[in-house]
């Protein structure tokens, strides 16, 4: 197993190196000068030669290329054009809103993703099954703009149960240590706060959960089916195991590789698709900070900011890999 | 063993269900408590502030952006300033000023007993200060500075603690309108000195209200002044403006009481809104114009005929009713009426789709000819929905026989094409900075600006002259009397079609008191209550 590990993780290093060429060439591929589009309209020749030289836009690709390996490999993502402050230093709060959100959503999506794919599994053809998939394919299609906005008139104005938007009452506002407002609360023991950004995390938690629960839920349920056909579980049945135990331990460990690979990879769409969900609830993330910088063609924010979801990608999937092997001893990693 | 784990599984299970109900049900306790909240302790309370966007920047000189002015127009004050809900000059952190004979010399007291936030002493010294940092800025950053007083700024001095004059090697006629723009907003020296480039988010200036807090992309927090000159004001003790980019959500958050003053109303919207006892609207006096450009170096656009044609062809009637709930009135020049200056002489071309077909066939024209209609991806106050404004455009054009194909790029890219010359037609628009004709007339047509504002390309030596020697001009009669001459002929040569002038519609809780958007969009809120 730990040379299994290692092994990844040199495996990742061509992996990072072709993400960050891709992501390098890609920004350049977005159209315009970008020194000209920084300086505006009122720029004089010399002031976008100087930056362009500035930004070493001058250089051939593939030198400002390896510049900007060189900084990476140093911990340096570059500095924002937009506010003159170092990436690494102010992408913390946005990463952190980001994490926070994604974690929660992945959290419902899971729970009751799976629960839902195990049962309508377990009865099958019941009206619980056919109820939950036709929710699971309304799930997979509904546009999440629509039901954000949908889940912010239904529960915030109509019942008025939870707040709109934003992470926090803003009269109120949390004392950030470490951004996860969840974890800040705890420390400093304001546990009124603590509801408060845990009802403030529910309807965008639940508005970004509401794809990866019904892949999940579906992807469950085909593969506990299909387990559960099988011999095995006859056997255990016939032992006079109850069926719940026969179902969530016997069958739900075989059939939850494929149900793993799903969620690694919905966790690193969540990462990088809560854009939408970011803007219909004010969500101040990562979605939003690389949007902005798009606009504002703030290009060593937008590389950086990529790069980053992507590695936290890799790395999801990664660790999603290494549990393959502690989940099923069958899986022989030589 | 077996069982234990299993034992685990399901207390895992419940808990995250209790978890879940117990978020649920403690919410109507809590809404109580955010009710007491606003009741409690001091007297003037917050007023949180729904918009669109975060500013980029808190220092008003090195900005062009209306998101940053809205900010900044309460913790900065301008030697002169705008009337509540016009651009009439009042006095600001200059009691009174004066123009010499020959307009090169401008003479203005200061204020005294005013300090900055940080404490610094507020007096002729800071002035020069100021106005020394935005001349020894490049054109890049001060870009305000650079496009309203550029290089006809010759010096400025203290003459005494009080007393500042400015000497000008050109007269330029809106100086005192130009200076009432809120990225002059006069900044503490100190200040600046210490901040350096952070300055921008550690703005420090005389206004009524301090700056606390900025989490960007989040909210920007303000508080009182206490030492503020008048003492009266300001009102509130703290104001939260919270971005929400997206404008229904926006609007969610009011209709909850997450914020009390919401801008960015879609105009669809406005009669929910009436229709809610615990919630009113406000119209922000219209200083702007949306238009169609049409680019006058391409294709059959070039031909003054066709462009006519296309005057001739928009029902402005129907785009209203449909678009704009009503809140907007017909453009007919490039400015709005309010602006000294404007034509009201001048008539529009009538919607008139047979004149047009003559007029096309006049050209040469006789079939129609194709070209690509440009519509904005972004709202504009000025502009709700540029797709849908560009449908209802194309189905005008398509009445004369013109096929318009709908195009559009994201926002950066749209502006960088269009000001390439590479569109045909496009759909733009314009919120006035300071209420001067010059600075809709002047910025947006005249052939100095092409490659800045001028998208169209339009070119017109007597109009450039005329523009010129308004900008030269004191005598605020003679001034009208030249861009109501130029007007004239922008209106024969029909570089655009003028669409509308927008009434922008903002929206608060029934309990705020003393808003007045000014038309200018950036609002100083001193004055406003919140009553409990």
């Amino acid at each position: 197993m730990l040379t299994y590990t290692v092994r990844r993780l040199i495996a990742l290093i061509p992996v990072l190196l072709g993400l960050s060429l891709i992501v390098f060439l890609m920004i350049r591929a977005i159209p315009g000068d970008p020194a000209q589009i920084i300086l505006g309209q009122l720029a004089t020749e010399e002031a976008i030669e100087a930056l362009t030289k500035q930004l070493g836009l001058d250089q051939p690709w593939y030198i400002q290329y390896f510049t900007y390996l060189g900084d990476l490999l140093t911990g340096d993502l570059g500095e924002s054009i937009k506010t003159n402050t170092a990436i690494n230093q102010e992408i913390w709060p946005y990463l952190a809103a980001t994490l926070e959100l994604s974690f929660c959503a992945m959290l419902i999506a899971i729970f009751i993703g799976v629960n839902a794919g195990i049962i309508s599994a377990w009865f099958q053809h019941s009206w619980f099954d056919y109820i939950a998939m036709i929710l699971a394919l309304i799930g997979v299609s509904i546009p999440i703009f629509w039901l954000g906005l949908m889940e912010q008139w239904f529960f915030s104005i109509q019942l008025d149960w939870l707040p709109t938007s934003g992470r926090e009452e803003v009269r109120n506002p949390v004392t950030s240590i470490t951004n996860i407002y969840l974890i800040d609360t705890l420390i400093q023991g304001r546990f009124d706060q603590f509801v408060d950004v845990l009802r403030h995390l529910i309807l965008p938690a639940f508005a970004l959960a509401t794809i990866p629960m019904a892949i999940i839920a579906r992807i469950t349920r085909s593969s506990m089916l299909e387990v559960m056909k099988s011999d095995y579980i006859r056997t255990a049945r016939a032992k006079g195991i109850r069926m719940f135990w026969v179902v969530y331990k016997h069958s739900l460990k075989n059939a939850v590789i494929p149900v793993l690979t799903v969620i690694g990879l919905q966790t690193g769409l969540l990462l990088g698709g809560a854009i939408l969900t970011e803007t219909i609830f004010s969500w101040p993330g990562m979605g939003r900070y690389i949007y902005d910088a798009i606009s504002a063609r703030d290009y060593p924010v937008i590389q950086s900011g990529i790069l980053v979801i992507a590695f936290i990608f890799v790395m999801i999937n990664l660790f999603i890999d290494l549990l393959y092997a502690a989940i099923d001893p069958r899986i022989n990693y030589r | 063993m077996k069982k234990k784990k299993s034992f685990w599984l399901l207390i895992v299970l419940m808990v995250s269900t209790l978890i879940f109900a117990g978020c649920n049900s403690s919410t109507s306790g809590d809404n109580g408590d955010e009710g007491g909240e606003a009741d409690e302790g001091s007297t003037g309370g917050t007023l949180v502030f729904g918009r669109g966007g975060d500013s980029t920047s808190l220092d008003p000189a090195i900005t062009t952006e209306g998101e940053a002015f809205k900010v900044t127009k309460n913790i900065f004050e301008t030697l002169v300033e705008f009337g509540e809900q016009d651009t009439e000059l009042h006095p600001g952190l200059a009691t009174e000023w004066e123009t010499s004979e020959d307009g090169l010399t401008q003479t203005l007291k200061l204020r005294e007993g005013v300090k900055f936030h940080d404490g610094t002493d507020f007096n002729a010294e800071a002035v020069v200060f100021n106005f020394e940092r935005w001349m020894a800025g490049n054109k890049e950053q001060f870009y305000y500075y650079n496009s309203q007083f550029g290089d006809k700024v010759d010096s400025v001095t203290a003459v005494d603690d009080y007393t500042v004059e400015v000497k000008l090697n050109t007269a330029i006629a809106p100086f005192y309108k130009n200076l009432a723009m809120s990225p002059f907003g006069i900044a503490s020296p100190t200040a600046i000195e210490e901040h350096g480039d952070k300055f921008l988010e550690n703005p420090v200036g005389t206004g009524p209200f301090k700056f606390q807090e900025w989490k960007r992309n989040d909210r920007i927090t303000i508080v009182k002044n206490e030492e503020y000159w008048d003492e009266d004001l300001p009102k509130l003790d703290s104001v939260i403006f919270r971005s929400i980019p997206e404008n229904s959500a926006r609007l969610n958050a009011l209709a909850s009481g997450e914020v009390d003053l919401i801008d960015g109303v879609n105009f669809s919207d406005v009669q929910q809104i009436e229709d809610n006892p615990d919630l009113q609207t406000f119209e922000r006096p219209t200083m702007n114009v949306a238009y169609v450009g049409l680019t006058n170096t391409r294709g059959p656009l070039q031909e003054k005929l066709v462009r006519q044609a296309l005057n001739h062809a928009v029902n402005k009637e129907e785009i209203i009713d449909a678009f704009y709930a009503g809140a907007a009135d017909p453009a007919v020049n490039p400015m709005p009426p309010v602006i000294s200056g404007y034509n009201d002489e001048i008539e529009d071309y009538p919607y008139d789709p047979e004149k047009a077909k003559e007029l096309l066939k006049e050209a040469g024209y006789e079939d129609g000819f194709e070209m690509e209609l440009w519509a904005m991806p972004v709202p504009r106050p000025y502009m709700p929905d540029g797709q849908k404004i560009a449908e209802a455009l194309q189905a005008d054009f398509a009445e004369i026989g013109v096929k318009a194909k709908i195009v559009s790029y994201e926002w950066g890219t749209y502006l960088e094409k269009a000001n390439n010359g590479e569109a045909d037609s496009f759909l733009l628009g314009w919120t006035g900075d300071n209420g001067d004709a010059d600075n809709f007339l002047y910025v947006l047509l005249d052939e100095d600006a092409i490659g800045s504002n001028n998208y169209t390309y339009y070119k017109n030596s007597e109009v450039h002259d005329l523009l010129l020697e308004a900008q030269a001009t004191t005598d605020q009669a003679k001034r009208d009397e030249l861009y109501k001459q130029a007007q004239v002929i922008i209106k024969e040569d029909a570089p655009w079609i003028p669409l509308v002038h927008s009434r922008p519609i903002l929206a608060g809780k029934s309990n705020i008191k003393n808003f007045l958007p000014h038309p200018t969009g950036s609002d100083l809120l001193s004055h406003v209550e919140v009553s409990q």
